[in-house]
């Protein structure tokens, strides 16, 4: 929304107020990192008749920060979504083409999913514990999977709540109730639930809609911290977010993939026009 | 519309909300009032020494030095009684024919209201019946029974245009210039002393069987049945609805046979109880042979049909009020659907699927027609648990309609079927209670 003549024409010519706008912190490089960890080919998925993703064609980057940006219903969700087939709960939803975490076909015929889960975790718009005790919610994952030993759960418990820097915050009341926490803390305590089943690839469903920018700032000051350790996918409506947090950046519009770059580029350089009026806010 | 007509209009649907709550209390206390009142004289009342001996004698209850004094001190009132009694027969004897046929009736009469009063007389054989071994039991049907004892009841139909009234003879007018008129202000005022009433609280009618079909004696068979049945109908009931809600909810596709499941369970919500009834007796007892006749496994198994429905629709409710997110989340850490149904959803599911079924283990309670045919005898003991699967029992619904309605002396047993309202309103309100409580108590603990 422009509400002077001035302002359009400036953000119609194109970069210089998005580079000082969305100008993204030096970045190092990271270990491992440059192997394809997710890799889309033809990749298309439909709700019915509907194709709500249009073959889609890309890598995602182990351990980097991957931003899935794009206005609402371009299917950026629906995509993230089926990396980790959350997808399974929608009725008459399909694939198409091929989408590999590793070696792996997401998709395949013998793929178990329950495994593929485990190996991505997943953390939702809404903060959403279960209502069990902090405790029981972190050790809910490591149980399922056949960790009985009380000592072994403990210690699980507190390393995950220290990655979601939350430990000092809750470290004596453990057994409270997890709705009792605030928004943010809830987040933060999905943030633990999902790390304690130790993920390969953490998907964020914009984690942070639903939370103040006092609790959006810890959670990406989490991402900052868990960048490198894990590869993350995450889905923002919030540019400054995107170029805040993340290394490379998807533009999605109307279920295309239109652009794929690293963030600096993308947010300083695009080389679609859509991509262009998107992050200036030409719409939305 | 403008704003003071919206006001006005308000105020008047709060007025009609009111009143109709306020119509539906009074109703619900009108209904209330007196089957508490009356049920509770089941339990409180004032008792007779004849009550008294009852209860030694049945149900080996009381102290025998208190009683055999209290016995000796009735009986020392009664004595003039006797010798009244003996002195207008010997009296009797002497006169001509015509006298005596004359008096033999009325004679015969006052004898049986005394007898109804104060037990059999002397010098006559023991009856059979127990209901005719004691004199009145309970002080305010012995103050009837001495109404009856001093007054015949007459119609009067002079008048053809009218129904007949009723009136009042004396009885004591018709043995003018005899002996026995002295045996009528006797009694009148030494019936305390013959009786001696006191006021009791009798818990026996909970836990005590019943004596002579109910005339004394207790309603445990009774109560004792209602929750063999009730329990029954919930062991086969609560497991198979729990399991078809979380096939509706988490399993079944949307089709042409899930939708006719569904209104199959729908229809069945609507069937009338004694459809089922008849239902149990035709397949559970002639078809499968469960039980060579009545038993309180049919009658369980037929009253889980009846209240399956009810159970599956609540469960399926509670389970679809359990967030998404919940379930999202579990499958998102890599838990299989069935670890995510059974430690995540059906936890969260417990309040509202554990209230569905406490209200209808109370409604399993209360219903009589699906018993009638399957479970239910008029008069019995109290079953063991062994004799589940082959002994019918009685039951409180059924015995409430029985003995109101068939017994061959309703009218003197009215504090019974009272003490049977009142106990099975209690047992369900008590469950209904327990379902509210129980609710309450999940819900904080999960909302933490």
């Amino acid at each position: 929304m422009q509400s002077s003549p001035e302002i359009v024409e400036t953000s119609r010519n194109a970069t210089k107020s998005v580079r000082e706008i969305y100008l993204p912190p030096q970045r190092k490089k990271v270990s491992g990192g440059d192997v394809p960890h997710v890799s889309a080919k033809n990749f298309s998925i439909y709700y019915g008749e509907f194709e709500a993703v249009k073959k889609v064609n890309a890598d995602i980057l182990s351990k980097y920060v991957t931003a899935i940006i794009g206005p609402s219903g371009c299917g950026k969700s629906t995509f993230l979504r089926s990396i980790n087939r959350m997808n399974d709960l929608i009725p008459n939803c399909h694939t198409t083409g091929s989408l590999m975490f590793d070696s792996e076909d997401v998709y395949g015929k013998f793929t178990d999913e329950v495994l593929l889960r485990k190996k991505i975790g997943m953390v939702f718009q809404k903060p959403n514990p279960f209502p069990k005790s902090i405790f029981d919610n972190i050790a809910y994952g490591p149980r399922l999977h056949g960790i009985k030993d009380k000592k072994t759960l403990a210690g699980i418990v507190e390393k995950s709540l220290r990655k979601a820097a939350l430990w000092d915050e809750v470290s004596d009341r453990l057994d409270k109730n997890a709705l009792s926490m605030s928004g943010g803390q809830q987040q933060r305590l999905c943030f633990a639930r999902t790390l304690a089943v130790e993920p390969e690839i953490l998907l964020l469903d914009e984690p942070t809609s639903a939370l103040d920018p006092k609790a959006t700032a810890k959670i990406e000051d989490l991402i900052q911290e868990l960048r490198g350790s894990y590869t993350i996918m995450i889905v923002t409506h919030n540019m400054q977010q995107a170029s805040r947090v993340s290394d490379f950046t998807m533009f999605f519009y109307e279920g295309v993939l239109v652009e794929h770059a690293t963030t600096a580029q993308l947010f300083t350089n695009p080389k679609d026009r859509m991509t262009e009026d998107y992050i200036t806010g030409r719409f939305s | 519309m403008n704003l003071g007509t919206r006001k006005l209009l308000d105020r008047a649907f709060t007025a009609l909300g009111f009143g109709s709550i306020a119509i539906m209390g009074l109703m619900l206390l009108i209904v209330l009032v007196p089957i508490v009142s009356n049920g509770i004289s089941a339990l409180v009342f004032r008792s007779t020494v004849e009550h008294r001996k009852m209860a030694y004698n049945e149900f080996h209850r009381g102290n025998q030095t208190s009683l055999d004094k209290e016995i000796a001190e009735s009986d020392a009132a009664r004595k003039p009684v006797y010798e009244i009694l003996s002195g207008f027969e010997a009296e009797l004897k002497l006169m001509d024919e015509d006298k005596q046929q004359e008096y033999k009736d009325k004679y015969d009469q006052v004898r049986t209201a005394l007898r109804a009063l104060l037990g059999p007389l002397p010098g006559e054989s023991e009856p059979a019946l127990t209901r005719l071994k004691y004199g009145q039991n309970r002080w305010e049907k012995a103050e009837e029974k001495l109404h009856e004892f001093l007054y015949e009841k007459k119609w009067d139909y002079s008048n053809p245009d009218v129904a007949a009234k009723e009136y009042f003879v004396s009885r004591s007018a018709g043995f003018e210039g005899t002996s026995l008129v002295r045996l009528f202000p006797y009694v009148e005022k030494n019936i305390d002393r013959m009786l001696l009433p006191e006021w009791t609280f009798y818990w026996g009618f909970i836990t005590d069987s019943s004596v002579d079909s109910h005339i004394f004696g207790g309603i445990w068979p009774e109560i004792q049945g209602t929750i063999f049945l009730a329990v029954g109908a919930m062991l086969f009931a609560f497991p198979l609805g729990v399991v078809a809600a979380v096939y509706f909810t988490e399993y079944a596709r949307e089709g042409f046979f899930t939708s006719l499941l569904r209104s199959a369970n729908s229809t069945l919500a609507g069937v009338p109880s004694i459809v089922f009834g008849l239902f149990g007796l035709a397949f559970f007892i002639n078809t499968l042979k469960v039980s060579e006749s009545k038993s309180v496994l049919a009658g369980s198994l037929t009253l889980a049909i009846m209240i399956l429905p009810t159970i599956i629709r609540s469960a399926e409710e509670a389970i679809l009020a359990v967030p998404r997110t919940y379930k999202e989340a579990s499958l998102g850490l890599g838990s299989t659907k069935w670890n995510t149904i059974v430690t995540v959803i059906l936890p969260a599911a417990l309040p509202g699927i554990l209230t569905g079924g406490v209200i209808s283990l109370g409604r399993a309670a209360g219903e009589t027609a699906p018993i009638i045919f399957t479970a239910a005898v008029s008069v019995g003991s109290a079953i063991g648990l062994a004799d589940v699967f082959s002994s019918p029992t009685p039951a409180l619904s059924w015995n409430i309609y029985n003995l109101a309605s068939e017994h061959e002396a309703a009218s003197e047993i009215r504090h019974v079927q009272y003490g049977m309202v009142l106990s099975l309103i209690t047992i369900v309100l008590l469950l209904n209670l327990s379902a509210i409580v129980l609710r309450a108590r999940i819900s904080k603990k999960l909302k933490g």
